[in-house]
């Protein structure tokens, strides 16, 4: 089976039917006396609700309902949940305001929920929000995070004075300090990771639906994590109890972190559709996915690298303060933390890490996980401040990250990670083949007389993935654990059914899923179903994201194949009359060691449900078996990016004319899919750098990227060719030595594209994003 | 989207018709601006009233050194058309620039000119050209057409029918998109013809308009170093997120040079 198993460039099986409009997302289901749902929402970035007068609302033709904050308060439901517990230093509780579906009394953002207005056509539920008079006593708004601390600035939750949520830390203080007090060089750099909307093709969507007859409600919607979802509206917001919640997430259109979330607008649609005792459909517009998705990044940092003469570092020193919106989303509080401060390390011997984290609120959409979370804050803090260093000490940024280069293995970092293996000075030195960095001064001399600014910047970056071990992420104030499960259903003529808990929304699971079953039973991969997305069908699962679904979800069910292929070898064995221990099995076939029996897969799985040759009473009959995988480390995927750019000085236009990608992924299950993986990675990394901003309007807290007229979304011709390179060094910490593949690219590229801009313009600092603009304001600056 | 009547006009005395009979219409052509404003409310129009399809209403012809536009010809149309592309290249190059490819194979150039958005490409082809702009009504010079952000010269019950360019000896258009959009932030226009030389600028200001200072220094001498130190003032040009007054009174100076480079290339 090598053409469909590990390692094979097997095209998409889920393509034909995405490509030809033939996919059923959350929208495509129409159920039988369906409703709309359309959402009142707050024109202010902060304001006191006075009253909600919904008569004329109600009156308005084909209304069925119109929700407030009030109604949900009367059913006693919970409010929205921080699944993750950080403390402060002072080893306090981080200060967590309430989060109510529906806003009662208080809007904190533009945007903001203030009541869904149920009708029969969603034309008719949008007139009729527009009758719903709000009386709001506006307040006085902030935006940016490092505003939010500052004294007098607008109180925003009464539980967080000065909008502090949390003030954290991490490391040694004392130890890094006497590091600083040794070194020969300090380079101190400020900067900013800017903020981001994830705009996933598919807009957020949710379809509540309620059985009189069993009590039953049913939630579709567009999730990466529909388990969790279920738990968190059984457990927290305590609709209903799990076993009387379906959650059923279908073919999902693009997450990158923005729909592992449990969020309002699901959350009322599942509520509201038991209170008017039909379906309630609610999809987002675009607009609205600009105002109330969760959002990504928004860091302001200081860093401070210190080395020796030689540029060897010795400490590194961060404050950063993260803008959290203005409520915690679900994850919220781990991203700018622990999925941010345990990643400073980089791939450097680094002796001496502190980190001090202010999460802030602040009148913005909340801010939480994006494609990357809090590693690509990390990279980006430590790449830069590592160019800043470099370039003060005048030594080659290849060379100063050699000399740094962590060389055995397992390493441990002084910010909890224990990296397991890699190397990275064979992925740097692919990459520098790659870009022809000898070339380089030959490259930018032709720029110059062609009259551009030309430019080469690095990136070596390290990820934890894989997220994660249960009892480390326990220990770390995760609320939940995060092993995956998987079940492998083999049918009576050989076929095969997998059931995972990791969700597909764009990864090819359908495909990369199949090819491990495909490699180890011996199926064709057109017999293999993988079935993912729906809590009446998988058992139990966490979901994807984090670049987890290879390393932990696959490892599931290897671990399910395991005992699969064992007791299809003890049904062999009676079959073929010989001892188990002699039986083997490859390539789909089951054989008798130094005899020429032997039985096809399928011919086994037939007998297996047949049951008449083998004694039942010591094997039971079927073939199907489950396991729970939890992992026993992160994975560290890892590499090189080099970008290659020019300026226009006249315009401040930035052409990238190479970039570079050379990734440790450990074993790689689909090379094309990685590639691709990869490829989109890099197209929001450059997003990052060059194109993409939420702003908000500093005074009126208005979003003003709220559209794609005004949000710069990369497109292909802002992209150049991506040359794509591996190395591999295979995970020790699961059966299958995956790494993960999914975040690098956006973990990576920031920076490689930032250094090279800084190389152009011989200027290290330089916001994010940088556009034309901006580089031309620079370039006015500095001539 | 607000409900709203919509018409299929037949013939332009139709569609006039429907316009005086309604309380609060709007034309609509290719609907590449009106129909996104609908669909976020706002706008709310009483009658819709869908020229697309009338007869005789789009196609390109050429008669001596006129080239004559109907006003329902998709910019696709313009981009790729023999008779432009021989006659005035530097139009069909700024037709094939506007939007993407759904735009351009929807939207009409005299959907665009009655608009007249303050960033779109095709103001600064007519300015810049001297072209006239024929109606229902009349002809109207180009200078007199465009009066302000949004604001033409056209009455209420006024269509534009067709376009005349004149040919050009020289002419080119250098665009600087922003960024996210896609409209010129700053867009140049260049055109040597028999009336003279003239430079058409959109996207930096409230509306398209002329540069006489660089308009002179190329008549007396068609080179981009003519207009590479002539600085338009900064103080009424647009200033927004994407880029400062300052940044674009710059960029003026930057496309027209670049626009005589590419029009003498």
């Amino acid at each position: 089976m090598s053409g469909t198993g590990i390692g094979q460039p097997v095209r998409r099986k889920e393509d034909q039917r995405f490509i030809t409009g033939s996919g059923r997302y959350t929208d495509d289901f129409q159920l039988e006396g369906q409703a709309y749902g359309y959402f009142v929402r707050s024109p202010h970035a902060h304001a006191k609700i006075k009253s909600i007068d919904s008569a004329a609302a109600l009156a308005a033709d084909g209304v069925v309902a119109v929700l407030a904050g009030k109604d949900l308060a009367a059913d006693e439901l919970g409010g929205l949940i921080c699944g993750w517990m950080v403390h402060s230093k002072d080893g306090s509780e981080m200060k967590a305001g309430a989060h109510p579906a529906l806003a009662v009394d208080r809007v904190r953002y533009t945007g903001d929920h203030v009541a869904i207005v149920i009708a029969e056509t969603l034309a008719q539920a949008k007139d009729a929000a527009e009758l719903v008079e709000v009386d709001y006593e506006t307040l006085p708004s902030v935006s940016d995070g490092l505003k939010a601390l500052e004294s007098g600035a607008p109180q925003i939750h009464d539980e967080a004075q000065g909008n502090l949520v949390f003030d954290w830390e991490l490391g040694d203080k004392a130890a890094t300090e006497a590091a600083f007090a040794s070194a020969a060089h300090v380079t101190k750099f400020s900067l900013n990771n800017n903020r981001l909307v994830p705009n996933a093709m598919e807009p957020r969507a949710a379809i509540g639906a309620y059985e009189p007859a069993s009590g039953d409600y049913t939630l579709y919607t567009t999730s990466q994590n529909p388990h969790v979802a279920r738990l968190v509206l059984s457990a927290f917001v305590q609709l209903v109890p799990e076993h009387k919640l379906r959650v059923v997430a279908p073919d999902v259109g693009g997450g990158f972190g923005s729909k592992i979330f449990i969020y309002p607008e699901e959350t009322v649609c599942a509520w509201a559709a038991g209170k008017v005792k039909r379906p309630v459909k609610w999809t987002a517009e675009r607009s609205e996915s600009f105002l109330a998705d969760a959002h990504g990044r928004d860091h302001h940092t200081d860093a401070e690298l210190a080395l020796d003469a030689e540029g060897k570092i010795l400490g590194l020193r961060v404050h950063t303060t993260a803008n959290l919106g203005a409520y915690l989303s679900t994850f919220a509080s781990s991203v700018p933390t622990y999925l941010y401060g345990t990643l400073l390390s980089g791939q450097y011997n680094i002796p001496n890490i502190y980190v001090t984290v202010d999460g802030v609120y602040t009148n913005t959409a909340p801010v939480d996980a994006y494609r990357g979370a809090g590693r690509p804050e990390a990279t980006y803090v430590v790449e830069r401040t590592l160019d800043a260093a470099a370039r003060e000490m005048k030594l080659d940024p290849a060379e100063i990250r050699k000399r740094n280069f962590i060389s055995e293995f397992p390493h441990q970092t002084p910010v909890i990670m224990n990296y397991d293996i890699g190397d990275y000075p064979a992925s740097l030195q692919k990459a520098l083949e790659l870009i022809d960095y000898k070339g380089f001064a030959n490259r930018k001399t032709a720029s110059e007389s062609a009259g551009k600014k030309r430019g080469i910047g690095f990136s070596t970056y390290i990820e934890a993935c894989g997220i994660a071990p249960s009892a480390a992420v326990g220990s770390l104030g995760a609320g939940v654990g995060l092993w995956e499960s998987a079940e492998v259903r083999v049918n009576p003529t050989g076929s095969v059914e997998v059931l995972t808990g990791a969700h597909s929304h764009g990864q090819g699971h359908e495909t990369t899923f199949a090819q491990l079953v495909s490699e180890r039973l011996g199926v064709p991969i057109d017999n293999v179903e993988i079935i993912h997305g729906d809590t009446n069908s998988v058992q139990f699962g966490m979901g994807t994201y984090g670049s987890r679904s290879g390393a932990v979800g696959m490892s599931a069910i290897d671990k399910a194949i395991d005992k699969v292929v064992a007791k299809a070898k003890k049904i062999a064995a009676h079959m073929m009359e010989a001892a188990e221990s002699d039986i083997e099995f490859a390539d789909g076939n089951f054989t008798v060691a130094g005899t020429d029996k032997q039985l096809a897969f399928p011919e086994v799985s037939l007998a297996a449900y047949v049951g008449h040759q083998f004694p039942t009473d010591e094997i039971e009959p079927g073939l199907k078996e489950g396991a729970f995988y939890d992992p026993t480390n992160f994975t560290f995927p890892a590499g090189c990016h080099i970008c290659e750019l020019e300026v226009d000085p006249e315009t401040g236009a930035t052409e990238i004319v190479k970039m570079v990608a050379v990734d440790d992924f450990g074993r790689i299950i689909n090379p094309m899919i990685v590639e691709g993986q990869v490829h989109g990675g890099i197209a929001q990394g450059i997003g990052q750098a060059l194109l993409e901003h939420g702003i908000y309007e500093p005074e009126s807290g208005q979003l003003l990227t709220g559209s794609f007229m005004d949000y710069t979304m990369p497109r292909a011709d802002d992209l150049p060719h991506f040359d794509v390179g591996l190395t591999e060094t295979l995970c020790p910490s699961n059966p299958l030595g995956i790494k993960g593949c999914g975040e690098a690219g956006a973990i990576a590229a920031p920076a490689a594209v930032m250094n090279a801009l800084s190389d152009a313009l011989g200027v290290m600092d330089i916001p994010m994003p940088a556009t034309p603009h901006t580089v031309w304001s620079i370039l006015q600056q500095t001539n | 989207m607000y409900a709203l009547k919509y018409h299929r006009a037949k013939s332009l005395d139709e569609a006039k018709q429907l316009i005086s009979q309604s309380e609060d219409p709007k034309i609509v052509a290719g609907g590449q601006t009106l129909i996104p404003t609908l669909k976020q409310r706002l706008a709310s129009p009483s009658d819709l009233i869908d020229i697309a399809n009338l007869p005789d209403f789009a196609g390109i012809s050429v008669s001596g050194d006129t080239v004559s536009v109907k006003a329902g010809t998709k910019h696709f149309e313009v981009a790729t058309s023999a008779d432009v592309q021989g006659k005035i290249p530097a139009l069909a190059h700024l037709a094939g620039l506007i939007g993407d490819p759904h735009v351009r194979h929807m939207g009409t150039i005299g959907g665009s000119l009655a608009n007249n958005d303050p960033s779109a490409d095709y103001p600064a082809a007519v300015l810049g050209l001297n072209a006239t702009v024929h109606t229902t009504e009349r002809q109207i010079g180009a200078d007199d057409f465009f009066q302000g952000m949004f604001e033409t010269a056209l009455e209420e019950n006024e269509i534009i029918t067709s376009v005349d360019f004149p040919a050009a000896e020289k002419a080119a258009y250098m665009k600087f998109p922003n960024p996210a959009s896609r409209y010129a932030m700053v867009g140049v226009f260049v055109a040597k013809t028999s009336g003279g030389v003239r430079v058409a600028v959109t996207g930096a200001g409230a509306c398209v308009f002329r540069v006489p200072e660089m308009e002179q220094a190329l008549a007396a001498n068609f080179a981009p170093d003519a207009v590479a130190s002539i600085k338009v003032p900064a103080d009424d040009l647009n200033s927004d997120i994407h880029g400062s007054a300052e940044y674009r009174a710059h960029l003026v100076t930057v496309m027209a040079k670049r626009a005589v480079a590419a029009a003498i290339a």
